[in-house]
């Protein structure tokens, strides 16, 4: 198991590397990093100069990734446009994502793996084919029209909740949020539950559990259930990660302050350190959301053995 | 004719190993009926059903799937919603008239009226003329994206996949990396750069970001036709890599690649509108459905018809595409059978 965990995190090096290299490429090599510094008008060509050599512009790229990758693995993220450490935009912006992304992932496994369960074990009821065709709609349709019509329906037409997130963003008003945050995911949740269900429910072991007198109950929840909730964590796990870096619709639709409006403030106002510093965290989050999956299948199936 | 089994007993990766002889080569089971159907008809000649008409082909894996398809409803009723989409795509004016850059303000937020059934949005253009003509940007997008990235990812994964080493660690971790960037804001990145606006620029970035999922699945399916027992067979003969690869291998690993690609279509057709929506997508001069979306984000209080028609067009696009893709892998799977 050790020796798993550490080729794992031994794995992950490369990948990181090549992720944010990839964003410094992206934001470095296609915009002008010091466009944004003089708001709309154009830099003139003594001040960026003056500004490149500053921020050591003027060096090959390899040397700026390096130095900045230096600079991040000492807690030094840079400044944003405002002046304000990024650390501290991190440090604001971080709790308000991480809310809504458990309200996101408690609807995902509540109600995701309710109803897969309840239409793994009806196959071809009614029920079933009536949340399968609902799965089916709430995946066709984009997040930011989801978003958009909950907020006109619940928020301005009958006005059950308010249309938009104060900036405390308590759980309270996140559930609406963090509903519209996991509805692709949910169906995708419940469409893999059913099929999961319905392929472990014709075993040998669930007969044999059925066969010999357990109540219904029992075999679903501690036999059926388990077996079958392996690929969905591994779904669930790997959705943390794109659930925080798609939260950037959601967060602009209920004007949510979390990562995802920083991230968007970032690119709209050309700061290059806000955006590369937020991607690095999000994609660090993906590989260790990854990672953890992959150790949790051994606590699920125990025929998994890492050596 | 008995099924030969092939020389490894599961394809590489597999845990779990089903009890079923007839499933173990799942994956490629229907390519092992194809290949064993293939040869029946060498060896037998081939006899008409009414003796004078046209020999009976053998059913290959398609042909199976072409039957299924053609009775199933989902498949129908998805496959006439795309097939009216690309007529409105290609001659927008037969079912729309005048033209969806012609505004009139006097007439901003009005409802339904005769020559506007969808009304009239901010801008005071007509609703009903910009949605008909923004079905032509989200197929193309959606279309041309998707062979992008289905020609692409196929031809790195496939060739990865069957020569192995190296090259196909290096791309493995390649495509880890490009998993780890979140699509939307990756296109966030990378387009709010871009100042053209043709749909080019979208395409690119999704065949960019899109490529490594399409070649995961090519280089799995790869790997497990390059077991199969023909193959083997084909390569003791003495044929060539590329006429392997052509002949024996490509018409036996498509099937996933060509699932996934329909499903990918439905998705992209609605990254596209999501990238409009946040700014970055297509820009104004374009007919979007995204780009209205937004438009009429602001008016949802007033004006909420602005917005539901094209939200309305682009969920029943991208929900054919994805039942239409559905159906294909009902089709094409042998496990189903």
């Amino acid at each position: 198991m050790g020796r798993y965990v550490i080729r794992r995190l031994l794995q992950m090096i490369p990948v990181f590397i090549g992720a944010t290299l990839l964003i410094f490429l992206m934001v470095n090599v296609m915009g002008d990093p010091i466009a944004g510094l003089c708001g709309d008008r154009q830099c003139d060509p003594a001040t960026a100069a003056q500004l490149e050599k500053e921020f050591g512009l003027d060096k090959p790229v390899w040397q700026q990734y390096l130095t900045y990758m230096g600079n991040v693995f000492t807690g030094d993220f840079g400044t944003a446009f405002n002046g304000q450490p990024v650390t501290e935009l991190m440090a604001s912006a971080f709790p308000v994502t991480i809310r809504l992304t458990i309200v996101a992932i408690i609807f995902e496994i509540v109600i995701g793996i309710t109803l897969g369960v309840i239409t793994g074990l009806r196959r071809g009821s009614p029920v079933d084919s009536g949340v399968l065709l609902v799965t089916l709609v709430v995946i066709s349709v984009p997040t930011f029209v989801t978003g958009l019509l909950l907020q006109l329906l619940l928020g301005v037409q009958w006005g059950w909740i308010k249309p938009s997130v104060s900036s405390d963003a308590t759980f309270g008003e996140l559930i609406v949020p963090g509903l519209v945050l996991a509805s692709v995911s949910l169906a995708y949740v419940t469409r893999l539950t059913r099929t999961s269900i319905a392929e472990n429910k014709r075993s040998d072991y669930v007969r044999t559990a059925i066969a010999k007198g357990l109540p219904r109950r029992r075999v679903v929840t501690r036999h059926l259930l388990r077996n079958s909730l392996i690929p969905v964590v591994t779904f669930i796990g790997t959705d943390i990660g794109a659930l925080m870096g798609g939260a950037i619709v959601t967060e602009r639709i209920f004007n949510i302050h979390g990562v995802g409006f920083q991230l968007y403030q970032g690119i709209l106002r050309q700061n290059t350190q806000t955006v590369v510093g937020f991607v690095t965290v999000l994609v660090l989050v993906f590989l260790v959301a990854n990672l953890l999956v992959d150790l949790l299948y051994a606590v699920l199936d125990p025929r998994i053995r890492y050596a | 004719m008995p099924e030969p089994m092939p020389p490894e007993p599961y394809p590489s990766g597999g845990s779990r190993v089903p009890e079923d002889g007839a499933i173990a080569a799942t994956g490629m089971g229907g390519a092992m009926d194809l290949a064993t159907s293939e040869g029946e008809t060498l060896e037998e000649p081939p006899v008409g059903p009414d003796g004078t008409g046209r020999p009976e082909r053998a059913r290959s894996l398609w042909s199976d799937a072409w039957r299924d398809l053609r009775r199933n409803p989902v498949f129908i009723i998805s496959g006439l919603v795309i097939l009216f989409l690309v007529f409105v795509s290609l001659w927008p004016s037969a079912i729309a008239s005048g033209s969806p850059l012609k505004c009139d303000l006097a007439k901003a937020q009005e409802g339904s009226q005769p020559g506007a059934p969808f009304g009239y949005d901010g801008q005071g253009c007509n609703v009903y003329t910009r949605t008909v003509y923004g079905a032509r940007t989200s197929v193309t997008v959606g279309v041309l994206a998707t062979l992008g990235v289905a020609l692409f990812g196929s031809v790195l994964g496939g060739l990865a996949g069957f020569f192995g080493g190296v090259w196909d660690s290096v791309l493995s971790r390649i495509t880890d990396i490009f998993f780890a960037i979140p699509v939307v804001l990756g296109g966030l990145v990378l387009l709010s750069v871009v100042t053209s606006n043709t749909v080019w620029p979208v395409i690119g970035f999704m065949v960019l970001l899109g490529w490594p999922q399409i070649s995961r699945i090519a280089r799995g399916s790869v790997i497990t036709a390059k077991q199969n027992d023909y193959v083997q067979a084909a390569r003791a003969l003495g044929a060539s890599n590329s006429r392997m690869l052509l002949r024996h291998i490509t018409p036996n690993a498509v099937a996933p690649v060509i699932v996934v690609a329909t499903i990918a279509l439905g998705t992209y057709i609605s990254l596209e509108a999501t990238l409009s929506y946040l700014g970055v997508g297509l820009k104004p001069p374009t007919v979007s459905w995204g780009i209205d979306i937004s438009a009429a984000s602001p008016y949802i209080r007033n004006a909420p018809h602005a917005l539901l028609w094209p939200s309305g067009a682009l969920a029943l696009t991208v929900l054919a595409f994805i039942m239409l893709g559905d159906a294909v892998r009902d089709a094409l799977d042998p496990k189903l059978r």
